[in-house]
């Protein structure tokens, strides 16, 4: 499949851009290209749920980050990057990468082909098999996450809500010491 | 913060309702279709987000106060976990999917289907879009805190500051 390859050279160049760019709204828009080119990739390898949320939450996303990066004054990005950090991050996920290509020379499937399709007695299968007679649910993808997999749903509930509780306690509207610092 | 132009608001409030539905939608045939409750839900913080931006503010807080947003998201964590435990006292495991199994088996392919996947698909909504509102309901109203008077904010020990 090309076309993965493109878009993942689209990411790639705009992941590039966005953390070298001095521009902050530049950044932030290429994480929305990233975000973007991710949603596509879900669509071409045939993942529908997750190329919808992708893309909904990359929306909602860039429009926080855009109100919350035109609205500061620091937008622009300065001061040199230290070489001796740099050469030795290149260094270490080259030696990563080198050691990856030898361990899995050549027992990693191909692309875009899951090892769970072809591994015999694999959990996945039995969900395509019997996921429809068991929950009910013409879509396959719900039935795993409400269903079979309900406890991961439910953790990300509670990540979600202990996350709204730590956002609205940080930036709650009376902000207790603020204004008795204000009242002095 | 006062809003957008007219053009802005006079098509935002026409698209808001679209939006509002299509999340509605997505929902509502979660166990169908390709979507769900998280991908619904954040549809429909969009569009109160869409009128946030449009219509500032103070328009959205009318609209959706902040406590209301806030019971929105508990109702939506119990209504999830009530699904759960009743999967205890009817089915004897957590997470049973008991309405499918004993009450209601209905027919795959149809709306009422599924047993209580489309109710766990509208607890979540409901949570993740009363949630991902209330975030930047927030971080919105965060200028707030420093007293604003006509768009100057000030930061106690910094210097004036204008407030976009």
């Amino acid at each position: 499949m090309a076309i993965l390859y493109i878009l993942m050279l689209f990411i790639l160049i705009a992941a590039f851009i966005a953390v070298e760019t001095k521009y902050l709204l530049s950044s932030v828009i290429c994480i929305g290209a990233i975000g973007f080119g991710a949603s596509i990739m879900f669509l071409f390898l045939r993942a529908p749920d997750i190329a919808i949320t992708q893309i909904v939450v990359e929306v909602l996303g860039l429009i926080i980050l855009i109100r919350a990066t035109i609205s500061r004054d620091l937008t622009f990005i300065s001061g040199d990057r230290e070489f001796f950090a740099v050469v030795v991050s290149i260094v270490v996920v080259f030696v990563i990468f080198l050691a990856g290509i030898h361990v899995f020379d050549d027992s990693l499937p191909e692309f875009g082909s899951p090892v769970f399709a072809e591994t015999e007695g694999a959990a996945s299968q039995t969900y395509i098999k019997d996921g429809m007679k068991k929950t009910g649910a013409a879509n396959l993808v719900a039935s795993v996450i409400l269903d079979f997999r309900a406890y991961d749903t439910l953790g990300e509930a509670t990540v979600l809500f202990t996350s709204i509780i730590g956002a609205t306690v940080v930036l709650r509207r009376k902000s207790r010491k603020l204004l008795e610092e204000l009242d002095k | 913060m006062k809003g957008m132009t007219v053009i802005v608001k006079t098509i935002a409030s026409w698209v808001k309702v679209l939006i509002f539905m299509f999340g509605i939608y997505i929902i509502i045939t979660g166990h169908l279709t390709p979507g769900g409750g998280f991908a619904g839900g954040v549809i429909i913080a969009s569009s109160y987000v869409l009128i946030l931006l449009a219509f500032g503010r103070e328009f959205a807080e009318k609209n959706m106060p902040l406590g209301a947003a806030s019971k929105i998201d508990c109702v939506g964590a119990l209504m999830f976990a009530a699904i759960a435990v009743l999967g205890i006292t009817t089915g004897g495991v957590f997470f049973t999917n008991f309405l499918y199994q004993k009450y209601l088996p209905g027919n795959a392919m149809e709306l009422v289907s599924a047993g209580s996947i489309p109710f766990s698909n509208i607890a979540i909504g409901l949570k993740v879009g009363a949630s991902l509102f209330m975030i930047i309901l927030v971080l919105s109203i965060f200028c707030q805190d420093y007293r604003c008077k006509d768009d100057v904010c000030e930061i106690p020990g910094g210097n004036k500051k204008e407030n976009n």
